[in-house]
């Protein structure tokens, strides 16, 4: 699919390989483990693009690359090999992996909002909920006390936690909450992509209703681009416009999500999708 | 003087390189400068850094004051100076104009000092960071990158726990818009005696073994945000028993028998100076 926009993010090439690698690797791989050398290739030749205003769904078992790729992104990962270029970063002209500490933490800040599976990686569980949101906004720059309060105020409202827990912490919260408070840290300073990795597992079944409604609302309200990483393809069906299939390391189909779904053509997705109760 | 002992007790080698590790916190402003901390005949951790900074900056034309928490009097400060005398012969005072080498712990001097004067800081934890970062790897690190956000999050922490930002001593403070620096238990009524003085400040850390140094003129900035300016602490309505300063950081005195509070100038030799002014 070729579109004339400027993607917000273009990965090429993606690897990330765990061992010395042999030239066996590749031939006779058992899920992604070379049986000569050992190595495992977590992401193998991965690329991709996500448009402005876009939801790209990734879908694929345990173990399919998909986590690897977005800790990638968001520099908790150092890639074997490839590049990636984001539409904030030097014009997408620069490749994000060559780029400083100083660099890397200012695109977190700035450009990237990421929401964790589980919340004790992307929240401070013993500083307060507004903290953990006034935490992005004194990274990107800002000195001003009074600013970060208005924003945390205004960003907790938007996912519905009462403003009167503010200076709570985290870590007294329920699990949905946390998600939550999670969710309005990664859109502190108006990033252009969200990184969402399976950011409804493992929450109840009402929870994840008002977290993805939540979600869509986000996407209509503040336009930003999600890369949506998940096992459940309700989900998928319910928020993604596209959607890549990950196996093993690799991309082995890619459309849009109505394709996907209703007409797989890859074995596996074709079993992923009988596999839906 | 000992003459079983080096003048000033240190070895000469060894006082090249406190002194080199003093030029090089010299040159680079609010940087800690690592240092071969001796061994004393005092544990480390009691003033060993700054004992060290003393020692191998002190000539024989020196005069040497010694004060703790404000007091000239103290058990610690008492001794520094016994000690001192011991290994060098070199005249002590309480006089704060006349000192030319001021060795301290948690205070710094009510009269401004000149550019003629040393000022020596005790410090147990150089790290500034180290209540938001317990791993000296890390915090090397976040100073190279001058990353500091989290030091400013936990200000702000306060801000949203307390409503006001509530660190009294060891106040973080900016080192001409480079370095955060920890200022030594200091109250912070001290801090802005450190912008723009006349006087070298150093400090020593012997346990920590580091050297940190503050030249004459450089700003020195207390951590605070834009709508909230730096506040030190008020003694307002209070005034000294003794001499009647109340621009001065003062002690409060709890008498527990009549349950009475009364307080008092913490730099014994400003008040004392007050007073002898007052009886002329």
């Amino acid at each position: 699919m070729q579109l004339d926009e400027t993607p917000v993010l273009t990965v090429r090439d993606l690897t990330v390989r765990y061992g010395e690698g042999c030239s066996g690797c590749g031939q006779g791989m058992e899920k992604n483990r070379c049986p000569v050398c050992g190595s495992v290739w977590a992401a193998n030749d991965v690329s991709l693009d996500v448009f402005p205003g876009e939801v790209l769904g990734i879908v694929g078992e345990s173990g399919s690359g998909k986590t690897t790729l977005m800790r990638s992104l968001y520099f908790d990962i150092a890639p074997t090999s490839g590049s990636a270029f984001l539409r904030g970063y030097r014009d997408g002209q620069k490749n994000i992996w060559d780029a400083s500490p100083a660099e890397r933490r200012t695109m977190k800040n700035n450009i990237m909002g990421m929401v964790y599976q589980n919340p004790v990686m992307g929240l401070r569980m013993d500083y307060s909920a507004a903290s953990n949101i006034a935490e992005k906004i004194i990274a990107a720059g800002s000195r001003n006390a009074g600013e970060m309060t208005a924003r945390a105020t205004e960003l907790l409202e938007a996912v519905e936690i009462p403003v009167s827990r503010m200076s709570e912490m985290p870590k007294s919260f329920s699990g949905g909450m946390q998600q939550r408070v999670q969710i309005s840290k990664a859109l502190a300073n108006n990033p252009a992509l969200l990184l969402l990795d399976e950011v409804t597992t493992g929450l109840d079944l009402s929870v994840q209703a008002k977290v993805l409604d939540l979600i869509r609302r986000i996407k209509v309200k503040y336009g930003v681009s999600i890369l949506l990483v998940s096992h459940d393809l309700a989900v998928i069906r319910m928020l993604a416009d596209r959607t890549i299939v990950m196996l093993d390391g690799k991309i082995v189909e890619s459309g849009l999500t109505d394709q996907i779904l209703e007409d797989p053509q890859h074995a596996y997705t074709q079993q992923l999708v009988h596999s839906l109760i | 003087m000992n003459k079983n002992y080096n003048f000033a007790f240190l070895d000469e080698g060894s006082k090249r390189e406190i002194r080199r590790a003093a030029l090089k916190a010299v040159a680079i402003p609010g940087y800690q400068v690592p240092f071969g901390s001796r061994e004393l005949p005092i544990g480390r951790g009691w003033g060993t850094g700054g004992i060290q900074l003393t020692l191998s900056l002190i000539g024989p034309d020196d005069m040497l004051k010694v004060i703790d928490q404000g007091s000239d009097e103290s058990v610690n400060a008492v001794n520094i100076k016994k000690f001192v005398g011991l290994c060098t012969d070199i005249e002590t005072t309480t006089d704060t104009r006349k000192a030319t080498i001021i060795q301290t712990r948690h205070r710094i001097p009510e009269i401004p000092l000149t550019n003629e004067q040393i000022l020596i800081l005790q410090v147990p934890i150089p790290e500034p960071l180290r209540v938001v970062e317990a791993r000296e790897e890390v915090t090397k690190k976040m100073h190279a990158e001058k990353d500091y956000a989290p030091m400013w999050l936990q200000l702000y922490e306060s801000l949203v726990k307390y409503k006001r930002v509530t660190i009294a001593s060891e106040y973080p403070c900016m080192v001409e818009g480079r370095y955060m620096m920890n200022p030594s238990p200091i109250p912070k009524f001290d801090n802005p005696k450190l912008h723009k003085a006349e006087c070298l400040y150093l400090f020593g850390a012997g346990r920590e073994k580091k050297i940190y140094a503050v030249p004459p003129y450089t700003e020195v900035v207390s951590l605070a945000f834009d709508d909230i300016p730096f506040e030190k602490e008020s003694f307002t309505g209070k005034i000294c028993r003794l001499c009647g300063s109340a621009d001065t950081y003062l002690d409060e005195v709890f008498d527990a028998q009549t349950g009475e509070r009364v307080y008092q100038c913490s730099d014994t030799s400003y008040c004392q100076e007050v007073r002898s002014r007052a009886a002329r």
